[in-house]
């Protein structure tokens, strides 16, 4: 069923089955707010992995670090970011990955005042424009 | 009786309290911002609340994906920061007011409000960073803190109408409060940004500057606005706005004795207003 946040580009709204579909891959990411969790981790990423029975492709998507496919396959920002934190990355990293930046074209973009919203509002206005 | 004297809108962004702690106020990239805080600092103490009400948001810290609250009242007498992957902010911890919490929590659930209940839990960035904004560095916090937490992460978010009218529900429970107390309501968040997806590091300096406009004289038009309407042009995090909305709720006939507006403060806008009640 189609939503009106749909319309809106390069945005993936965390609603409710997007949460029920990431909830293992959330929980994963959530788990390394705690030190001992991350020590694990970094030990054997494979068997720290292994105890959250996420779908194939959403663990692919953690183990490529593929931050916007994790969005696309339920995780949500505040979630994934504790593995960008834990990997010793800045939001504006992240930010620069998940838009095909470099992260020093990203932080040039925010210090003249951030993306614009033009062109990125509506999916539909930017079809009728194109 | 317990009064609410004033109120402040208050972005919460991570990087502010990183910089504080790591005593980076002076790096040319921090000073605007920390400049442009300081006459708040200065107001604040002349306010002197005793309670601070804080309307915040935990970003996956003391709550997860088990369990999804959206509003939860702290009636707790102290909660500790939280470990969000770097160690746990080395601020002091926050005390509550249980007493009063307990008894706005009552008032607000007989008033249709039903708030969930946190005897213990920490509290991340959204509620320590605007502690250290207004407060800057003590050894101790000046005043209790009640943590006001609302889920703004998962949509659909209570409506800005929702968090607006709770506000009011608060200040009829601080009013109906037999103690002497100053209480403070702070808002928390935003303003306009979007952490995720392609349009990252999206701000629309024009909605916000909106926002504030009619934050103070005009915040039914505010409360017309949709979820769409935030994720669209304030950007998907820009959500947290609704935030302000409940501590202008709680306000009657505020005035304002400060605002600034600062771009960008790492992938967001941050702003800050004071509201001192003259009613």
């Amino acid at each position: 069923m189609g939503k009106d946040y749909d319309d809106i580009p390069g945005t993936y709204v965390f609603d409710t089955l997007r949460c029920k579909q990431g909830f293992q891959l959330n929980k994963f990411c959530k788990s390394l707010d705690q030190a001992g969790n991350r020590d694990k981790f970094r030990d054997d990423p494979g068997a720290y992995l292994d105890q959250y029975p996420m779908e194939a492709e959403q663990r692919r998507m953690v183990e490529k670090r593929d931050w916007l496919g994790m969005l696309q396959v339920g995780g949500n920002i505040y979630y994934t970011f504790k593995l960008a934190i834990f990997d010793g990355l800045t939001m504006q990293h992240v930010g620069g990955l998940m838009s095909d930046m470099s992260v020093d074209d990203f932080r040039a973009m925010m210090l003249d005042g951030g993306r614009k919203l033009e062109g990125n509002r509506s999916k539909k206005d930017n079809e009728a424009g194109s | 009786m317990a009064r609410i004297v004033a109120g402040v809108g208050c972005s919460h962004i991570p990087s502010i309290g990183a910089a504080a702690d790591n005593n980076k106020e002076q790096d040319p990239y921090y000073k605007p911002l920390f400049d442009g805080y300081a006459p708040a600092r200065q107001w604040i103490k002349g306010v002197a609340p005793d309670v601070v009400i804080l309307v915040y948001n935990d970003h996956a810290s003391a709550f997860s994906v088990e369990l999804i609250n959206t509003f939860v009242l702290g009636v707790g007498d102290q909660f500790k920061p939280h470990d969000e992957g770097y160690g746990p902010r080395k601020v002091p911890d926050v005390q509550g007011h249980g007493e009063l919490a307990s008894h706005i929590l009552e008032s607000l659930i007989l008033d249709e409000f039903d708030m969930a209940l946190a005897n213990e839990m920490t509290v991340d960035h959204g509620l320590t960073v605007p502690l250290t904004v207004m407060f800057d560095k003590p050894d101790a916090w000046p005043c209790k803190v009640i943590p006001l937490c609302v889920n703004v992460i998962k949509y659909p978010q209570p409506t800005g109408n929702r968090c607006f009218n709770l506000g009011r529900a608060l200040r009829k429970a601080v009013e109906s409060y037999p103690e002497d107390l100053k209480v403070a309501v702070f808002g928390t968040g935003g303003m306009g940004h979007q952490l995720q997806g392609e349009r990252a590091g999206l701000i629309n300096q024009e909605f916000d500057q909106n926002f504030l406009d009619h934050l103070l004289d005009k915040p039914e038009e505010l409360t017309k606005l949709t979820h769409v309407d935030y994720l669209r042009d304030a950007g998907s995090e820009g959500i947290e706005l609704i935030m302000w909305l409940m501590m202008r709720g709680a306000m009657q006939s505020p005035k304002a004795a400060y605002r600034f507006y600062h771009v960008p403060m790492s992938n967001t806008a941050a702003g800050l207003v004071c509201y001192e009640e003259t009613a």
